[in-house]
């Protein structure tokens, strides 16, 4: 197989994560994103973490696959609506680990 | 921990900062741990990367230098400017960048920032991994230790070290958090492929290495795409301005696709297999994002939780910064007499070693805010390439007049002066 066009989850499945599927470190009020016009974190995520099914629908966050880099807690508080209420780095051991980096 | 077992110094983050630093004071003889939220340091950082090589001779020496698991020595810089058909691309080598001891290394964080640890520790620094630091402590105004998960543990100095997001600094009151126009987001991926095929693609002997920055793949957002060739690995990705990401509607993956399979970039990667997908912020205001202040009673900040990087345009130097920076604060902590001496004289080290350089550069970021940089002069070097070499059997214009055409069909003579003047203003 050769450098192809990938999916951002075949992408993600070659890191090397320990998910903390219960606490999730990054937190958003759906309320407020739907209040957002921009909506930039749908763009700007590197993950595809943000997603929103159609216009109307409501934006729904994945904190499994984060990369840990900040993006979207940036682009939320200067460009959207400050629907991130929660930005923080996993516990200690948990997240991302790179074997490359 | 009670007050009693108070330690020299906590360092907050085991990127090279804090390890230069830790390595420094350990060497030193001082009591120093360094906490790091990673399971081993170098867990979470990426470069997009190289890495200038002085401050780590400065801090290593070339003997411990020699032994580090770096990737490549750089000898071959390429700019390309991206078409939509192609691209045009300028090859500078230079050979006696790898004599004695090489300017730059490509190097992998992961592997680098480890071995690092271990030299660390070697000399006595005590490193704890696996915790995250919740808070730093205050007492009547000073900073007197860190709470990590619970435990409180305390020294007479303490480094945030804990990179470009830096909550520490934050909650110091240092800074403020960051905003999109001074951050721009890296995303990249790790490609193997094996190491002749590496060095006859891109012309390389045994142990140089190639890098090349691409211009023109970014969308029209402020950035650009980097690879850098590693010993059997490219490193491929795309660094774009935040604000700019935020304010177009195409996903940063989507770009980081078209990037790899564009027809001036593709056939580098052929036959590689990607394995690792990876995303970090870089600051890019270099002097102007400085914060007022680098420290308080009793804390210190160091490395890209400072905001020490400088933004050339062609590079973004940030590592050989975050070791010079630590091995300043070091520097600052075992030549002052009281704790609180500690960031007077750190600043003192910084304004003497690092800040001129940052001066230099300072007006660079203006100019890289100029939109026309990332689509139209690409485009409009092409088009000029395009013209002296295409041949299709009929009569061309004169080459003055079709240079002038070229010129006015991509930007305002208005533009190009504006954009000439800032160029001559800002370098």
């Amino acid at each position: 197989m050769t450098v192809k066009k990938q999916s951002v989850e075949d992408l993600l499945g070659y890191n090397k994560f320990n998910a903390d599927e219960k606490n999730p470190h990054i937190v958003i009020d759906k309320a407020l994103c739907a209040q957002c016009t921009d909506k930039p974190c749908l763009v700007a995520c590197p993950a595809v973490l943000y997603r929103q099914k159609g216009e109307n629908s409501e934006v729904t966050f994945d904190h499994l696959g984060c990369l840990e880099c900040g993006t979207c807690r940036i682009v939320c508080h200067n460009h959207g609506n400050k629907g991130i209420v929660k930005w923080d780095y996993p516990v200690g051991t948990f997240g991302i680990s790179y074997r490359y980096g | 921990m009670s007050d009693e077992e108070k330690l020299d110094v906590i360092i907050v983050g085991g990127g090279l900062a804090g390890l230069a630093a830790a390595y420094v004071l350990a060497k030193a003889g001082k009591e120093v741990v360094l906490i790091e939220r990673g399971t081993a340091c170098g867990n979470k950082n990426m470069t997009g990367g190289r890495l200038y090589v002085y401050s780590l001779l400065s801090l290593l020496g070339p003997e411990l230098l020699a032994e580090a698991p770096l990737e490549r020595a750089i000898v071959k810089e390429q700019i390309t400017m991206v078409s939509a058909t192609g691209g045009m691309t300028l090859d500078y080598t230079d050979y006696s960048f790898k004599e004695g001891i090489p300017q730059s290394y490509s190097i992998l964080r992961s592997v680098f920032d480890d071995w690092l640890a271990g030299k660390a520790e070697e000399a006595g620094a005590m490193i704890v991994t696996g915790i995250h630091v919740d808070k730093i402590m205050e007492k009547n105004g000073k900073i007197v230790g860190v709470d990590a998960a619970g435990e409180e543990m305390f020294a007479d100095t303490v480094i945030a070290a804990d990179g470009v997001n830096s909550f520490m600094a934050q909650q110091a009151g240092l800074r403020n958090d960051l905003t999109s126009r001074e951050v721009g987001v890296g995303v990249k991926e790790m490609i193997e492929l094996p190491e002749e095929v590496i060095n006859s693609r891109f012309g390389l002997q045994a142990g140089e290495g190639a890098t090349r920055l691409f211009v023109g793949v970014s969308n029209g957002i402020s950035g650009g795409g980097f690879l850098y060739t590693n010993k059997s690995s490219l490193s491929l990705g795309l660094v774009v301005n935040s604000r700019g990401l935020g304010n177009q509607r195409k996903k940063l993956h989507t770009l980081m696709q078209e990037f790899k399979m564009h027809p001036a970039v593709y056939p580098l990667l052929d036959g590689g297999k990607t394995v690792e997908y990876a995303a970090h912020l870089v600051n890019e205001l270099g002097f102007v994002g400085l914060p007022q202040q680098l420290y308080r009673d009793g804390l210190v900040v160091i490395g890209d939780a400072a905001g020490f990087v400088i933004n050339m345009g062609n590079t973004i130097r940030g590592m050989d910064l975050a070791i010079w920076s630590g091995i300043a604060v070091a520097k600052a902590i075992l030549e002052a007499r009281t704790s609180a001496e500690v960031g007077p004289r750190y600043m003192e080290n910084i304004e003497r070693d690092l800040i001129p350089t940052m001066k230099v550069y300072q007006s660079y970021p203006k100019l890289l805010e100029i939109p026309r940089m990332f689509t139209e002069y690409p485009k409009l070097a092409n088009d000029m390439m395009h013209y002296l070499f295409a041949v299709d059997g009929s009569v061309p214009p004169k080459l003055s007049k079709a240079m002038l055409g070229i010129v006015k069909n991509n930007v305002s003579l208005g533009s190009l002066l504006s954009d000439g003047w800032k160029g001559v203003t800002s370098l």
